[in-house]
């Protein structure tokens, strides 16, 4: 008998004057809520000088990147803190930029620590809108004399951001077309390949809206750097007929080396250092192409947000990545641009001092155009469509509406 | 006066859990769903309901594709769970429990790696596929990674359990000697399964429907890795709205349309199975 009153107590509503009198409370509430918004997530910039003044070294850090973005056993990062003291905690947290960049966005905007005291990010929108919104501290080159001394030119002119005021370049690397000649039985060499007929659902694209717009440009002819709105709607058209036509398998964010090696596509838009990097450890023979209409070329910065813990030990390894001796090691592994140009010269004297399979390994690196390429390649390679601000949702959604069908 | 209390202080926890954690964030919800701005400047209120009128009209094909493929999956789902549950429950002896952690055990490893390792199984030229081809059983060119195929599999296979572990709860507690009445009665086989095993069993199937139309719908993990061009669900529409465009308000408006269409459709779901009056029927 008591457990049925029970039961019924907790489970009938029984509505009298007064729960209205509560419920219509509770709704004015609710509509109190309604009435205001969610506040602009700008922070005010603040000076170099302001930001870094009575700033302390704290003696730990810690750092999120891309995955296979230092060796396995952080080599490079065990130097550091045996230099140093500093202890670093690295994760390879970001594995898709969108995704970070929108986790960390509204503890960004409240000003509240992101769990990192530095991070890489890639120069597309993501980091145009850390700019604008003023969540990146800005770097004291005063206290970077490696960057000063080593880093090349074509990374401080950037169009991203000139001067590198808030960002210091990790690695660069080009997306180009990747095929296996196992399937494909003629030489690549153009973005109009990629619409053949004959490929018909195993074509493999880029999901990244900045990416995959590129390459629709650059078919069409138009240098991205220079496109209009109704550039990019000529280029998501031609983009719409590639699907269409069925020749499209899948849109990759990232995860195109596998299908290219098992077959599931044949031909894809790729990144070079992933291909060089599968062919040096599979023994596969993937070719990487930059085609005749052009290439992207993009930079994964270093960047240290207006809320991290330890912004000077940040600061300080960054700048101890730029030692070429440095950078070499972490070119060997990446495989992709170092900023550092004098990593080649330390690169080849180790390939003259090694012997057998590691020589032979080293000088294919040093030579391979992929890693360091020439300055006349370098006139093929665009960068990103930059967009000014209040561009984004109009660039993105018609990319969008390509690849996410 | 404190018996009457009792009931509400017993309930103060879970109401006040759902108030905290479900009510405040779904009323924010709704708020921001009718604002109007963009990350930079901010949203401010408007009462802009074009929001729920763009989510609508612009991807009302994602919409009725995720209804269409969380249908399908848990078709597929009642198609294989229910015998499965059934055998276990009728026929596994003493093993049942070891039956039952089979059926469980896929959930021990990460559903995103689940997931993956499919594509390696669905490959073109994998074990099946490619074993396939070459006993010539199947065209060389055939496929179905990047398919809607591939994707529905993927959401079948994923929440099966979901499926299973109702139906096997229902006819666990069965009394068996109402199959055995209807014997007497000169039923046939099928006729009480029929009449008399499947009406019972009713509740666990709605229940086990619910547990996996509900979240395959939702779903972005099975289309992102297993789906092609064309494939894409309202899951990942709302993930790229709220993560990469920022675009909250109309990600919040998305979300809220699919509630209202899942809702709408398990009022119906609920009337056309008659579960209500299965369930006082039980409760009694």
């Amino acid at each position: 008998m008591r457990t049925n009153t029970l039961l019924r107590g907790m489970t009938q509503a029984r509505y009298g004057r007064r729960d209205m009198l509560k419920l219509s409370a509770m709704a004015a509430a609710g509509l109190g809520l309604s009435a205001c918004g969610v506040s602009g997530q700008k922070q005010e910039a603040v000076a170099a000088d302001d930001f870094w003044q009575g700033k302390k070294e704290t003696g730990s850090l810690r750092f999120a990147n891309w995955p296979l973005y230092i060796d396995s056993k952080r080599t490079q990062l065990k130097q550091f803190t045996k230099e140093t003291g500093i202890k670093v905690d690295y994760r390879e947290d970001v594995q898709d930029i969108a995704a970070f960049a929108g986790k960390l966005q509204p503890q960004l905007a409240n000003g509240d620590s992101t769990g990192y005291d530095m991070f890489v990010l890639t120069n597309g929108i993501e980091l145009a809108r850390f700019l604008a919104l003023g969540y990146l501290a800005p770097l004291d080159h005063g206290r970077m004399p490696n960057f000063t001394d080593n880093v090349g030119d074509a990374y401080r002119n950037n169009s991203y951001d000139p001067g590198n005021k808030h960002t210091a370049p990790y690695a660069s690397g080009i997306t180009g077309i990747a095929y296996n000649p196992k399937y494909v039985d003629r030489e690549i060499t153009s973005i109009a390949d990629l619409w053949d007929p004959k490929f018909k659902g195993k074509v493999g694209m880029m999901s990244d809206p900045q990416e995959i717009a590129n390459f629709g440009l650059l078919l069409n002819g138009v240098n991205p750097a220079e496109s209009t709105e109704s550039d990019w709607q000529a280029a998501a058209e031609k983009l719409k007929q590639q699907r269409d036509d069925g020749i499209v398998r899948s849109y990759y964010a990232q995860d195109f080396v596998q299908p290219l090696t098992n077959g599931d596509v044949w031909l894809s838009m790729a990144w070079s250092g992933d291909i060089y990097q599968q062919n040096a450890e599979a023994g596969t023979d993937l070719k990487f192409v930059v085609p005749e209409e052009g290439a992207t070329i993009w930079t994964d910065v270093m960047c240290v947000p207006t809320t991290s813990e330890a912004p000077v030990d940040a600061l300080k390894l960054i700048d101890f990545l730029y030692r070429p001796e440095i950078a070499a090691g972490l070119t060997e592994y990446i495989t992709y641009i170092t900023p550092v140009p004098e990593a080649q010269e330390v690169l080849r004297e180790q390939a003259q001092q090694a012997s057998g399979g590691k020589r032979e390994d080293l000088e294919r690196l040093v030579e391979s155009p992929l890693v360091f390429p020439a300055e006349e390649d370098y006139a093929r390679l665009h960068n990103y469509v930059a967009l000014e601000p209040g561009q984004e949702k109009s660039f993105t959604s018609k990319f969008h509406a390509v690849t996410q069908a | 006066m404190r018996r009457k209390l009792t009931p509400y202080l017993l309930a103060l926890p879970g109401w006040a859990w759902l108030a905290l954690f479900f009510v405040v964030p779904l009323a924010g919800m709704i708020s921001l769903s009718l604002t109007s701005g963009n990350v930079i400047t901010g949203f401010t209120q408007t009462f802009n309901v074009g929001n729920y009128v763009e989510a609508i009209t612009t991807y009302s094909e994602q919409l009725v594709r995720s209804l269409l493929y969380g249908l399908g999956a848990t078709l597929i789902c009642v198609a294989i769970g229910y015998p499965a549950a059934y055998w276990i429950a009728f026929h596994g002896g003493k093993h049942k429990s070891t039956y039952l952690l089979l059926i469980l055990l896929p959930f021990f490893v990460s559903f995103v790696l689940r997931t993956i390792s499919w594509k390696f199984t669905l490959s073109d030229n994998g074990v099946v596929l490619g074993t396939l081809k070459t006993i010539g059983l199947l065209p060389a060119d055939f496929s179905v990674l990047n398919t809607a195929p591939a994707v529905v599999l993927g959401l079948a296979y994923n929440f099966l359990p979901f499926m299973v572990l109702p139906i096997y709860a229902v006819l666990e507690r069965m009394d068996h000697r109402v199959v055995e009445a209807a014997h007497d009665l000169y039923a046939s086989k099928l006729q009480a399964f029929l009449r008399v095993v499947l009406p019972i069993s009713l509740p666990g199937v709605f229940a086990g429907g619910l547990m996996t139309f509900i979240p395959t719908t939702a779903d972005y993990v099975n289309a992102s890795v297993l789906g092609g061009p064309g494939n894409t669900m309202i899951g990942s529409i709302i993930k790229t709205q709220y993560l990469v465009n920022n675009d909250y308000p109309i990600a919040a408006a998305i979300t809220f349309v699919l509630m209202a269409v899942l809702l709408i459709g398990i009022f119906s779901y609920a009337r056309a199975l008659g579960t209500e009056r299965v369930m006082e029927v039980q409760a009694k």
